[in-house]
């Protein structure tokens, strides 16, 4: 296949940035969009040319460090996969491809196609955890009989890779199915409960302190989403957060 | 409890809340309209009851003055908010892929229908209160005096067809809005179950069987009137 690239280039974060063609020629459909990129820099190479930057780590779709938003799409326009499972047979010989990093206040670019995503770290750091006594009487968590429902929700929601797919998609910027996600495969366990009316007030200040939007139930971020979180966990999220909001 | 409304959910349940009451009140506003359609006499009962209640005039009235300030200052609060988390749009974006129209323009049938109450006001609203409050007249009663004068003024006001047109219109777009609306009111609260599905099918009977139910009214005294 031969394809036209629309990327977008920035050179830093104080870089204005603009799109910038790229031809690349004899594109296998079995190629993956990042092994297309791998192609495209190693031309740019060796021509002597700055190469594109762009997030990734496992290629295997687990790790949530790959972005890119393509053709207007949270990786790409396949369904349920990360932009490393993404292959070149989705696209048509002679397409031109757009490709720009995820767009959000809260992820500042940092070069080219690579965003800042510690805005998610940070709101995982204010309550994305369970405090667990580590002085040799922890309980194993095994020995907890769990509801198989809750067990089975609180995984799925667990399943989140926090690759910022649902903030890309979300014309609000709203990080909440990514908040949602993570206080819901606590909320549902018993070992989440000790701390659950923290966990939600202090994780959706800091979501909000990032400057993400608002959350108006588009549902785009359900769809975009590689691992199919539910809106459901966002609906939990609201019953949490009002619930904690009047103990607190 | 402190600074629950200057939170995005707080915001979100605050927004959805005042929607409730709105689809509430548009339920009870279409119940009387089409009383109109069927008797003159109970339209014009209904409506001198509701325009001189104490309790609907100096109690509901108020609280939907503020419901309905609320949730159009409430959209455009957040509306400018979204638009600063993300201050740099994509070249290309393709929301058709993974949302419905009605859920990403919901700020702009908010906006006609905003114009749409700019009218109703002018029409209906406004002389009401001149004639009740600073006129006085709290009859209900036609100049001379023959009977109520509601459904004498409803007709007369949809004799222009150009009106009839601009209700119609606003009334499409009252149902876009009440489309993504209706459901999104109850996501925002945390109902999302095994009714969700049942829900969203009565929403969409809601959202377009209400505003229809308008249009068909308005068109109804304009024939009726011209014939």
């Amino acid at each position: 296949m031969n394809l036209t690239l629309k990327i977008w280039r920035q050179k830093n974060a104080n870089d204005k940035g603009k799109l910038v063609d790229y031809k690349i020629n004899d594109v296998s459909p079995d190629m993956s969009f990042l092994e297309m990129l791998d192609v495209l820099n190693e031309q740019l190479i060796n021509k002597g040319d700055d190469p594109v930057a762009f997030d990734h780590d496992c290629r295997e779709g687990i790790c949530g460090m790959c972005s890119l938003y393509i053709n207007g799409e949270a990786h790409g326009p396949d369904r349920g996969i990360t932009t490393c499972q993404l292959h070149m047979r989705m696209f048509k010989d002679g397409d031109t491809i757009f490709i720009e990093p995820f767009r959000a206040t809260a992820f500042p670019v940092i070069k080219d196609l690579v965003v800042d995503r510690t805005a998610f770290d940070r709101i995982q750091h204010a309550g994305g955890f369970i405090s667990v006594n580590t002085s040799g009487n922890t309980i194993d968590a095994n020995a907890i009989p769990i509801n198989k429902h809750d067990a089975d929700t609180a995984f799925e929601a667990a399943t989140c890779i926090g690759c910022g797919a649902c903030v890309a998609s979300c014309k609000n910027s709203s990080a909440m199915l990514f908040v949602g996600a993570k206080v819901s495969q606590f909320a549902l366990l018993p070992q989440g409960k000790v701390e659950a009316t923290e966990r939600v007030l202090n994780m959706v200040k800091q979501m909000d302190e990032e400057g993400f939007g608002n959350c108006t139930n588009t549902g785009a971020c359900e769809v975009e989403c590689p691992k199919g979180i539910s809106l459901e966990n966002i609906a939990r999220m609201n019953r949490e957060y009002l619930s904690a909001s009047l103990k607190g | 409890m402190s600074g629950i409304l200057n939170s995005s959910i707080g915001r979100k349940f605050a927004m959805a809340l005042s929607a409730f009451f709105l689809m509430f009140f548009l339920l009870q506003h279409f119940a009387i309209n089409v009383t109109s359609v069927f008797s003159a006499d109970t339209f014009n009962e209904t409506s001198h009851f509701m325009g001189t209640n104490p309790l609907i005039q100096y109690v509901l009235q108020p609280i939907l003055l503020f419901g309905v300030i609320f949730h159009f200052v409430m959209g455009f609060v957040l509306e400018i908010k979204n638009k600063k988390a993300r201050q740099i749009s994509y070249a290309k974006n393709n929301g058709a892929a993974n949302s419905s129209w009605m859920s990403r323009n919901m700020i702009w049938s908010g906006l006609a229908i905003l114009a749409f109450m700019g009218l109703h006001f002018y029409d209906f609203w406004f002389p009401e209160i001149n004639t009740k409050f600073i006129e006085g007249d709290m009859s209900g009663l036609l100049a001379d005096g023959s009977g109520y004068r509601y459904y004498e003024e409803l007709q007369h006001k949809f004799v222009d067809i150009w009106r009839v047109a601009l209700y119609c219109i606003a009334f499409v777009f009252l149902a876009l809005h009440l489309l993504h609306g209706f459901n999104s009111a109850f996501q925002s609260v945390g109902a999302n179950n095994k009714y969700t599905k049942g829900l969203k099918g009565f929403g969409k009977a809601y959202a377009i069987l209400i505003p229809l139910g308008f249009v068909i009214i308005a068109l109804y005294h304009h024939f009726n009137h011209i014939s």
